[in-house]
């Protein structure tokens, strides 16, 4: 399934977006974002993915 | 010192942690100053990881975690931003910051006060960056903000208290409410100059990071933060046009 991660074209197998973070290697603190709209960690397993979507994973950075 | 949304901070000093040449450069600022508060973003996690290094060594550090919604331009960003930030910092505070214009990055204060509502409703600690303007700082309080933060001057400018005057009327204006300069001040007399009006606290970042020895400004910073607390607490003279001797008349001899 093709989809957008963190602005860039994936093709990924993943079904849900908890599948996502482990397909991708993200581990530690980091906040998700499906289609511009905040998904909790709590939520992440039952969050699906579909063709298209643009995934955000966040994390702590330096800032002012 | 005023508490911010109940917590009592043990300086004016609060940090960003950008732009430094090195972590270990950040850390040592930090340490050397003292500085009770660091502000931090949320950004794209790279496929290394870096912001799980990051934000063990903030944690080490033991300060307040001040998370912000940096470069948003809208109030759905904003939201979603602060959303996010919270379950990753563990936070409901937030340093609201909503750009209206890309040059000067001065706050869509229409925007801001929209978001704050939003955001005090969902349980958050609003702190929201703005312009020096009483209306819109009154709309803040409104909206649920306990904590201001105007503007010196634009961020990363360096140039310090653009608006002396309309700080001064903030000040007085919100009397019991915590404010706090954010952006603009250049050097550690800007940062006295805020505490000298009665500002309860600076923000700042590049002056800090970008000084030819940031660990050492951040010093100095501190410390004028602290003197302009304590001359605003000693309660200073009025500046006047003229000379007024210091030095006794009466008694001087007849030479």
């Amino acid at each position: 399934m093709k989809i957008v991660l963190n602005g860039e074209p994936r093709d990924v197998a993943a079904a849900t977006l908890a599948e996502l973070l482990a397909e991708c290697g993200f581990s530690g603190k980091v906040a998700t974002a499906v289609n511009e709209g905040f998904v909790p960690a709590a939520l992440r397993a039952a969050q699906q993915l579909t063709e298209g979507d643009r995934v955000e994973v966040l994390a702590p950075m330096q800032g002012g | 010192m005023r508490s911010f949304y109940g917590t009592e901070l043990p300086n004016p000093l609060m940090l960003g942690t950008a732009q430094y040449p090195s972590p270990a450069i950040l850390e040592e600022a930090f340490r050397t100053s003292g500085a009770g508060v660091a502000t931090v973003s949320l950004r794209r996690e790279g496929a290394g990881g870096a912001g799980q290094t990051f934000w063990q060594m903030i944690q080490d550090l033991g300060v307040h975690i001040l998370p912000n919604t940096a470069g948003c331009h809208t109030v759905k960003e904003a939201v979603t931003t602060a959303q996010m930030a919270r379950e990753v910092f563990g936070t409901d505070w937030i340093k609201l910051e909503l750009i209206g214009h890309t040059d000067s990055l001065q706050p869509d204060v229409f925007q801001l006060v929209e978001a704050a509502r939003i955001l005090t409703d969902d349980g958050f600690k609003v702190f929201p960056y703005t312009t020096d303007d009483l209306i819109v700082g009154e709309r803040l309080l409104e909206a649920g903000c306990e904590v201001l933060m105007p503007w010196g001057a634009p961020i990363g400018s360096g140039r310090g208290l653009n608006n002396e005057y309309a700080l001064r009327a903030m000040r007085a204006e919100f009397p019991d409410t915590p404010l706090v300069v954010d952006a603009g001040i250049g050097l550690p007399s800007h940062a006295a100059h805020a505490m000298e009006l009665g500002y309860d606290a600076v923000l700042l970042n590049t002056a800090v990071a970008r000084a030819g020895d940031p660990v050492l400004m951040a010093k100095a910073m501190m410390q004028a933060a602290e003197a302009g607390r304590l001359a605003h607490e000693a309660d200073p003279i009025e500046a006047r046009d003229m000379a007024e001797a210091s030095t006794p008349v009466i008694g001087k001899a007849f030479l």
